[in-house]
């Protein structure tokens, strides 16, 4: 397997990795988004409330939480390696640089993005993952719909969760096609089409994500 | 006067190349190990050598005053390459792409030569396809053919605008494979100085390493120059910037006759010079004349702009002149028929020193064509326009941006301006059937040697000829040299020869950096440019070429006692390299005009005005002139000529006729 | 037309390898619109040198866009405002009068500078020469026309190939990578026949020269292809992508 850790170790095998684990994180995104989005059925978090128990307890979903969590581990661990080893390429820098005129300012800040995302992840977890997951305090009186209700009263965490949203759209914008070029799909027939799923895609999971605390903090779901 | 021994192997025409393969002296695999050889020059000639030779197992050593081999000047030819290939059916063969290059060459080449460039075009197409070559292609997957000027038959192959860059990286990429290999030493950023002689062979050369500005010496058992041409000599070119004559010249101070200094081309579609901080020209490739019509306004001095002015008023004069070619007539004649235009006042654009090369009507046939195959019925003006444009622009695309790039006018909506400009220098040093000049182990290939395009060079044969020195020709010949060469140890880079000559070249620069005057290297470089293109130009005559010897004796003068080297020896230093160049040039500009003089007739390339048609055609002299005018330096500005016999035995000597 | 302008040039000077370069400022006037980018620097080294001063170093060659070898990062772009051009191809047209203008060399640590705006890319070279080829020697070669590939093929070959290897890629990117060039070789001969034979071997050979150089890794922001003055395509580097990770599960 020495073959395939050369590979991996190359300057394209540390971007598949990027990419492979990235668009993992989106399949995952689109899970969690959609399971959440229930709140806004307006039945009080009930069928919110179920899938997150089944999420809970069900076997096959908490292996995939392992998986999750050692794909974001390894996202998060190859974009620094990435990140560090790119520094180190251009040891005097620019005086001057127009990155306006030949790309995105996103796609140059993905590193920015993705630290922004971690440090918002890291309160996140500890609203949800570690309130449900590893304390007691979960119980039938007490939601994990209910839990939200409550994170989500302070203006200042809302602020947080918005932000965080905004960063993940943006984070997404880019990622989700880059991924695609990453993986060698690039083709005048399906880029477009791919990009512009890419767009939809990243405006929708930022929307709606961004939605549940403005929503819970605004009262506008019951 | 020595007679010079082309050593042309005997047996018919057709027969010379075959039977010399067969019989020439091999050297075997393990001997060749032992053998080095050292090439300069890393184009079309020196790149395609170096890999060969390379694989041939010899030790190679390649050198380039650029910063990588893959930026030599071959890189820029445009429109194509010449093969016999006859792939499109219309009656090519070996022999008529010899003829024609004979022709070409107003009948100042050597027959053998060019028969045996003519044989291996084919090979250089296969070779160059089989290396990843991508030139254009049909729908059906085969190779696409073109038209160049002075032939009747299609049979340029190109890759769009950029044939020349193409094939280059082809042949760097074979290089550089060998690079890899270990087989081939590559010095880029190193400019030859010398050639090292020892018991009268070339041995080696000195090399000056431009980044440090330290100066190398380098054994090789063979010197290979395929340093390009000289046209730079006119200081405006559409040469690179660093294209320059040093290692030839200094060659030639060494003992190599330097042959038919005074055969320059002048390329008829360049854009014109805009004003006095001009550095070089560009040219537009002749396969441009494939669908532009060139025309001048029938009215002197008509300051119309060019789409005012009436199908009736314009004089398409090459078309006028020479009905059977047209605008296809080989360089030499199209571009004397620019500048009589112009002369007499029939000039376009601000300075009237142009001609208008135009499109319109390619623009029209084209767009019809596609509405045809489009099967649109009564399609608008403007389709036609759009349609045709496309096609312009898939076959000259990037010529036309280049134009628009640099003149700031749209060539799909008005007509190109063009002018002669100096492109190629048919003369170089003087070699053998083996391109070994007379220095014996000094070969020279490609635009830096003589052999093969006469007075005047058609399009598309420059590149064929610098791949077949480098792929087909020298592998083969220099075994005839190196066989005998096999008990000759590599020399020690210590012993007295190289010691003194790399003393010799480093007195030379602390000459140069000593001078401490007041003017750049450019203001001498722009003055003898001026000289040269106003009295060894276009056309010349003796007075003016007497006249210009005498200019250039006082401006070597004042060179050498008021030119201004800033910077350091030991470091970067880009005016001491160019001063190093100017000086050569300075030299050799002088041997040009005096080339000039001698060739008292008109031929390709070489117009002198005593001697013309009543039309206004060269008037050649073929009793007094049909020869090879091959000139020794005798040091101190002296020159003795020395004459090779052209003999004619496979074509009937006739008046060049494109009419 | 014709016009001229007077303009504050901010130039990086740096007198080899192995000191510290900086910024110097020169005024110049009455420059001709018509003047290309390297017209107007002869025009100040000429004065330069007049002055007794040290003209400025810089790369250049044919000064028709084909050779590579000009290479200025102009106001933060390399080889200026202009797309689809280089340096020498710039023309004054495209400045203000009385704009600052101001010139570095490429800066990648693959790429160390040698004097002033020169810099060494010879790792270029050293990527081709890990692969960058068909293994054919001269005189191997069947007839040209008994293998017929199909235009659409040869044409995107071609664009690959139109590469100049000026290194404005590697300038452009954050990252100083170097993926846009090798992918546009990798490319060329992946696209043809000729080329397939060698293609796993190549993709990995060249991939790892390109590490060892020290050239970054992509982030796919599209900058190199922005600024390539040959328009380069981004498909080239997915293509170069497929090539590399197929052969790491195919190559032997």
């Amino acid at each position: 397997m020495a073959w395939l850790a050369k590979s991996l170790n190359s300057s394209l095998g540390k971007k598949l990795l990027m990419a492979i684990t990235g668009l993992f994180l989106i399949s995952f995104l689109l899970i969690h988004c959609g399971l959440n989005a229930t709140i806004f059925l307006n039945d009080g978090g009930v069928t919110f409330n179920e899938g997150a128990e089944f999420m809970a307890h069900n076997p096959i979903i908490r292996t995939m939480e392992i998986v999750l969590f050692g794909g974001l581990l390894l996202h998060i661990f190859d974009g620094l390696r990435l990140w560090f080893d790119n520094k180190k390429k251009r040891p005097v820098a620019y005086a001057v640089v127009d990155g306006a005129a030949n790309s995105k300012w996103y796609s140059r800040s993905m590193g920015l993005l993705g630290t922004l995302l971690l440090l918002f992840l890291i309160i996140h977890l500890k609203h949800f993952w570690y309130f449900s997951r590893l304390t007691n305090n979960l119980t039938e009186a007490h939601t994990l719909y209910n839990e939200m209700q409550v994170v989500f009263e302070s203006p200042i965490v809302v602020a947080i969760y918005v932000l965080g949203c905004i960063s993940l759209g943006y984070h997404l914008l880019h990622g989700f096609q880059s991924a695609f070029q990453t993986i060698g799909w690039n083709h005048p027939k399906y880029t477009p089409t791919i990009k512009a799923i890419g767009a939809i895609y990243s405006i929708i999971i930022a929307a709606a994500f961004a939605a549940m605390p403005i929503a819970f903090y605004f009262n506008l779901i019951q | 006067m020595t007679k010079l021994d082309a050593k042309i192997p005997e047996g018919s025409l057709a027969e010379k190349w075959t039977k010399y393969r067969s019989s020439v002296p091999l050297v075997n695999p393990a001997n060749k190990r032992s053998l080095e050889i050292v090439i300069v020059g890393s184009g079309l000639a020196g790149a395609s050598a170096a890999a060969s030779l390379a694989e041939l197992g010899y030790k190679v050593k390649v050198f380039c005053f650029q910063d990588s081999p893959r930026r030599a000047h071959s890189i820029a030819a445009q429109g194509g390459i010449n093969a016999a290939k006859n792939y499109q059916n219309d009656g090519d063969s070996v022999f008529r792409l010899f003829y024609d290059t004979i022709k070409g060459g107003d009948y100042r080449a050597r027959e053998a030569n060019v028969h045996r460039l003519a044989e291996v075009s084919g090979n250089i197409i296969d070779q160059c396809v089989a290396q990843g070559v991508p030139f254009a292609r049909e729908y059906g997957g085969l190779l696409s053919n073109r038209s160049f000027g002075g032939t009747q038959v299609q049979r340029t192959f190109y890759a769009a605008g950029q044939t020349g860059q193409q094939l280059l990286l082809g042949a760097y990429s074979a290089l550089q494979r060998q690079v890899g290999m270990g087989n081939v030493e590559l010095f880029a950023r190193h400019e030859m100085l010398d050639v090292v002689m020892v018991d009268g062979k070339a041995r080696g050369i000195i090399a000056r390493d431009l980044v440090s500005g330290k100066l190398e010496r380098h054994f090789g058992h063979a010197v290979l120059l395929c340093t390009g041409g000289y046209g730079n000599v006119f200081y405006l070119s559409t040469n690179a910037m660093g294209s320059n004559v040093t290692a030839a010249w200094k060659a030639h101070k060494k003992g190599a006759f330097f042959a038919n200094p005074c055969y320059t081309q002048i390329h008829p579609t360049c854009i014109p010079v805009s004003g006095d901080h001009q550095s070089k020209l560009t040219l537009m490739s002749e396969s441009l004349r494939n669908d532009g019509r060139i025309w001048v306004p029938k009215k002197q001095n008509d300051t119309r702009k060019a789409i005012d002015i009436p199908e009736e008023e314009r004089d398409y004069y090459l078309e006028r002149r020479y009905p059977a070619f047209g605008n296809l007539v080989p360089r030499d004649i199209a571009s004397r028929a620019a500048k009589e235009r112009c002369d007499a006042g029939y000039g376009v654009g601000a300075s009237k020193m142009a001609v208008y090369l135009d499109f319109a009507a390619a623009i029209i046939r084209y767009g019809k064509g596609e509405a045809n195959k489009r099967n649109l019925h009564n399609p608008s003006d403007e389709e036609i326009q759009a349609m045709g444009k496309e096609v312009v622009k898939e076959k000259y695309g990037n010529l036309f941006d280049m134009y628009k790039q640099i003149t700031g006018e749209n060539p799909y909506e008005l007509p190109m301006r063009i002018y002669p400009a100096v492109h190629y220098t048919m003369g170089g040093l003087w070699v053998d059937y083996n391109l070994m000049t007379t220095i014996p182990g000094l070969y020279a290939l490609g635009e830096a040697n003589f052999s093969d395009h006469g007075a005047n060079r058609l399009g598309a044969s420059a590149l064929m000829q610098g791949l077949a020195d480098g792929y087909f020709v020298i592998p083969y010949t220099i075994g005839n040299y190196l066989a005998s060469e096999i008990r000759t140890p590599a020399m020690s880079t210590d012993s007295e020869p190289f010691v003194a000559a790399e003393k010799e070249v480093r007195g030379q620069l602390e000459k140069l950096m000593n001078i401490k005057g007041t003017k750049p290297v450019d203001y001498f470089h722009k003055k003898l440019g001026l000289i040269m293109w106003n009295k060894c130009g276009m056309a010349r005559n003796e007075k003016g070429l007497k006249e210009a010897i005498a200019e250039i004796q006082a401006l070597q003068k004042e060179f050498w006692s008021n030119v201004r080297i800033p910077g350091e020896l030991d470091n970067l230093n880009p005016e001491l390299e160019k001063a190093a160049r100017v000086a050569d040039f300075l030299e050799l500009g002088e041997l040009m005009c005096i080339d000039a003089l001698n060739r008292n007739e008109s031929c390709g390339g070489h117009f002198r005005e005593e001697f013309q048609t009543e039309d206004g055609e060269a008037l050649r002299d073929d009793e007094n002139f049909a020869y090879v005018a091959a000139w020794e330096n005798k040091g101190d500005g002296k020159f003795e000529l020395h004459k090779e016999e052209l003999k004619y035995e496979n074509i009937k000597i006739a008046q060049r006729s494109y009419k | 037309m014709e016009g001229h302008l007077n303009l504050t040039l901010k130039i990086w000077r740096q007198k080899n390898a192995n000191v510290a370069g900086k910024f110097e400022t020169y005024q110049v006037s009455g420059i001709s619109t018509d003047m290309s980018f390297l017209e107007m620097i002869d025009v100040l080294n000429n004065r330069l040198i007049e002055e007794g001063d040290d003209p400025i170093a810089f790369d250049h060659d044919c000064r028709e866009g084909i050779c590579g070898m000009c290479s200025m990062y102009i106001n933060g772009r390399p080889h200026g405002p202009n797309r689809g051009v280089t340096t020498c191809q710039l023309h004054m047209r495209s400045f203000q009068d009385g704009e600052t203008i101001t010139v570095e060399p490429w800066r990648a640590s693959a790429f160390p500078v040698i004097k002033d705006l020169v810099v060494n890319r010879s790792a270029f070279d050293r990527i081709i020469a890990a692969g960058g080829f068909v293994s054919v020697n001269t005189g191997n070669a069947q007839d040209a026309n008994n293998l017929p590939i199909p235009k659409e093929d040869a044409d995107d070959a071609f664009a690959a190939a139109a590469c100049i290897g000026c290194g404005a890629c590697v300038a452009a990117c954050k990252n100083a990578s170097a993926m846009l060039f090798t992918s546009a070789k990798i490319s060329q001969l992946a696209l043809l026949p000729q080329g397939k034979v060698e293609a796993a071997k190549r993709a990995e050979a060249m991939v790892a020269q390109m590490d060892e150089e020290g050239f970054g890794a992509c982030s796919n922001t599209g900058a190199c292809e922005a600024e390539c003055p040959k328009g380069i395509s981004l498909e080239n580097i997915a293509r170069m992508n497929r090539e590399f990770f197929s052969a790491t599960f195919s190559s032997k």
